[in-house]
């Protein structure tokens, strides 16, 4: 018998229909909105810590004060068939309201961002302020002997910043992990 | 009306308000205010356990034999945590629990204090939702909302952690309707699109099934009526796992038995022969499918679930359909009725005629004995001699569990309650004073071996004490059975620790707690003592001697594909399958 359903299609249905047998790793971003309750958030770490899956990144915080809502935007990796689980798996919490897979459902942005402190002196401290002019850095804080750089872009854009002050004195860095939005209306 | 109250007071109205008449429970420190209420009150049953974690069970067999959440009240520290293995028993058979737990004082948590515990992070993840209340304003509606919660879509247990002061504070009270609408709403209806699919999937098929499960249970009995129709009017034959017994009646023309790890030889070959499997309400669970990479090879798979999270977890589905078991079958009879009711009858003929070779390898085959009574053979007694009663079945886990599955019929949903997920030993004696305590005039009996009855043996205090009339049947093998039984086939008969010395004599035992005791070890004496444990009025332990060293077969060994089911020496030859004996 064959069954007429378009494999390899991304449906907007609540399932995936692509080959459920593909071993390759994805990258998934997915935005949790969540009832801003006490507990919350372990609820969904705890899911992820429980079942095994990945958390690349993750950020959380109030958006709507009145409205009780969070948001909590995961990273996360996975062959297709694990992705489709973590959404169902997130969707049974009780004060889960919304699960978006932004990779699938549509163009969206991502954003993170990152401190660095770079030390150093002479030519290093030259270059550093260089690079930062080309990657759109601003310097938030200055010593005679450092830099601290603010850095707003992709987590690839923040990567390559890394790896290019790293040789100048990259000495600490904080990052935030990835915020992200669907684009359009 | 102003009806301000304390937290404790609170708790009682709330808990009538939403019907409850039955509470199982264990009083301590922590929840003595609600304890001062309970007393206060003739509404609401408590049922006094020997041990928070029969209270929990009880709860659950109370649940499943009646189609209402069963209730739980336990103190802090240790009363929580010795719930803990029912929270999580429920969890994965998706039973609806209320538990209460006391909690210490607010400006005491977090103190280490006397007998504080985290309940709410260590049943986070034993429960469907947990709650801590440190606002006596936000109870009545908290306790509403967890009924809700453990009721709707997939049911579950939750639990409500409530701090020693918030039960002594004073606070309006709200009824259940005069709160919001909870916006936890999961989606009832299926897809109309996608069960069309399937009736035109089943129009089409040459060797269809009905693969069911505890879904058509938690989904009420009218779901399992309309299964019955659904499985006579296409002439479908049906299978079910171990929670889903009785949902089909296993008097039923399309029977086939229960399927999995040690289901019937036809049902295990139809789910791999098949080639449209429809998964009602079951969830794919490793004890039924076997080694996942061939499993039902040839088929396609359709899958009716509430739980967005059971479709596509484990098994590839080819047609899910999200809603409740019973909204989806109404809605799919209607629409292949509406279709002219058709079916491919010449091959599903061919298919019934390739199940009805594989039935006469009459898999369930054993060596009876008139010297010591089999395993078997006392299960079969105990159907014969009770099949026409209003019966109530409960079992432990391990030997016994699953020739109960196998030997006693099922005819109606919520009359048979196993640990079927986390296989708890030491669940069939609370479950069945549960049960009893919902219906105080049926039969209940409590099929166990002697080491799982062991381990909750404390509860047979609590029969006696609420003159609740449960059977102990224990099939006694002095052994840890299933256990001794893998390391027989798995384990190079190396028994390691599976054999239980110093046994009690269950005889004195029931003496002890007040009841009576029969041993039997004579088959002839067999139907005798059945009959005096079913004529007793009051509790009562049947220690039945049978043979230490009867395997329970079909086996598929765990990683194997259902066409390598292990049978016993006594099941007939078979054709093809390619099946290991």
């Amino acid at each position: 018998m064959v069954l007429n359903i378009q494999q390899g299609a991304t449906s907007h249905s609540a399932y995936d229909l692509r080959d459920p047998n593909a071993q390759i790793e994805e990258r998934h971003t997915l935005a949790v909105l969540v009832e801003n309750e006490p507990g919350v958030l372990a609820r969904v770490i705890g899911l992820f810590s429980g079942r095994g899956y990945n958390i690349d990144s993750l950020t959380v915080a109030e958006t709507d004060h009145e409205g009780h809502r969070s948001r909590i935007t995961i990273v996360t990796r996975g062959t297709p068939s694990v992705i489709v689980q973590i959404k169902a798996q997130l969707g049974r919490i009780v004060p889960v309201h919304e699960v978006h897979d932004l990779t699938t459902e549509g163009p969206s942005v991502e954003r993170e961002l990152g401190l660095f402190k770079v030390s150093g002196t002479g030519d290093h401290r030259v270059e550093a302020l260089r690079i930062a002019e080309i990657f759109r850095a601003n310097v938030v804080d200055s010593t005679l002997k450092s830099f601290v750089f603010e850095i707003t872009g992709t987590p690839e854009k923040l990567d390559a910043f890394a790896d290019l002050m790293r040789p100048l004195g990259l000495s600490d860095q904080a990052r935030t992990g990835v915020a992200a939005l669907a684009r359009g209306a | 009306m102003s009806r301000k109250m304390t937290g404790a007071k609170m708790i009682v109205e709330a808990l009538k308000d939403q019907g409850v008449d039955t509470v199982f429970g264990y009083p301590g420190g922590a929840v003595l205010p609600i304890y001062d209420e309970i007393f206060q009150q003739n509404d609401i049953k408590h049922i006094l356990v020997r041990h928070e974690q029969g209270a929990v069970h009880m709860a659950e067999g109370y649940a499943r034999s009646t189609g209402k959440p069963g209730v739980v009240l336990v103190t802090s520290g240790p009363g929580a945590t010795n719930a803990v293995t029912g929270l999580t028993d429920a969890l994965l058979d998706s039973i609806p629990l209320i538990v209460l737990s006391g909690q210490v004082p607010t400006f005491l948590v977090g103190t280490d204090g006397f007998q504080e515990a985290d309940t709410i992070g260590i049943t986070r993840p034993c429960t469907k939702h947990n709650w801590l209340v440190k606002d006596p304003a936000t109870l009545a509606q908290t306790i509403h909302q967890a009924f809700h919660v453990a009721t709707s879509g997939r049911p579950g247990p939750v639990l409500i952690d409530i701090p020693k002061d918030v039960q002594f504070a004073e606070a309006e009270y709200v009824g259940p309707k005069q709160i919001p609408p909870s916006p936890y709403q999961p989606k009832k209806k299926g897809d109309i699109d996608a069960i069309t699919r399937l009736a035109e999937l089943m129009e089409k098929a040459e060797r269809p099934i009905f693969y069911t499960g505890g879904g058509v249970i938690n989904s009420g009995p009218a779901a399992s009526q309309l299964l019955v129709e659904l499985a006579e009017a296409t002439g479908f034959p049906i299978t079910s796992t171990l929670m889903g017994l009785g949902a089909y009646p296993a008097s039923g023309q399309k029977w086939l038995g229960m399927l999995g790890m040690h289901g019937t030889y036809e049902a295990n070959l139809a789910m791999h022969g098949c080639d449209l499997m429809i998964a009602v309400g079951a969830r794919f669970d490793d004890r039924i499918t076997g080694r996942v990479a061939d499993f039902s090879p040839g088929s396609v798979k359709a899958q009716i679930d509430i739980d967005p999270s059971s479709i596509n977890k484990i098994i590839h589905v080819d047609l899910p359909i999200q809603g409740d078991v019973g909204h989806v079958l109404e809605d799919l009879l209607k629409i292949w009725k509406s279709r002219g009711r058709k079916t491919n009858a010449e091959a599903v003929r061919k298919w019934w005629a390739q199940i009805e070779q594989w039935k006469a390898t009459n898999c369930l085959a054993y060596t009876n004995s008139d010297s010591i009574i089999k395993p078997q053979h006392a299960l079969e007694r105990l159907e014969a001699l009770t099949k026409d009663r209003d019966r109530y079945i409960t079992t432990e886990v391990g030997q016994h569990q699953m020739w109960a599955a196998q030997f006693l019929h099922f005819d109606q949903p919520n009359r048979w309650m196993t640990s079927g997920g986390l296989g708890t030993m030491g669940y069939g004696l609370p479950a069945s004073v549960g049960v009893q305590v919902a219906h105080p005039d049926a039969l209940v009996i409590n099929v166990a071996g002697d080491a799982s009855w062991l381990m909750n043996m404390q509860e047979m205090g609590t029969a006696v004490q609420f003159r609740a009339p449960v059977k102990q049947f224990i099939l006694n093998n002095e052994r840890l059975g299933m256990v001794r039984q893998w390391q027989q086939l798995l384990h190079g008969e190396r028994y390691s620790q599976s054999w239980s010395e110093s046994l009690p004599d269950f005889v004195k035992l029931a003496e002890a707690f007040g009841c009576k005791g029969r041993q039997v070890s004579d088959p002839a004496e067999l139907d005798d003592a059945i009959r005096e444990m079913i004529d007793h009025d009051g509790p009562f332990i049947l220690d039945v001697l049978v043979e230490k060293h009867e395997n329970c077969f079909p086996m598929i060994p765990s990683g194997k594909p259902h066409n390598e089911m292990l049978l016993s020496p006594e099941a007939g030859a078979f054709t093809g399958g390619g099946a290991l004996v």
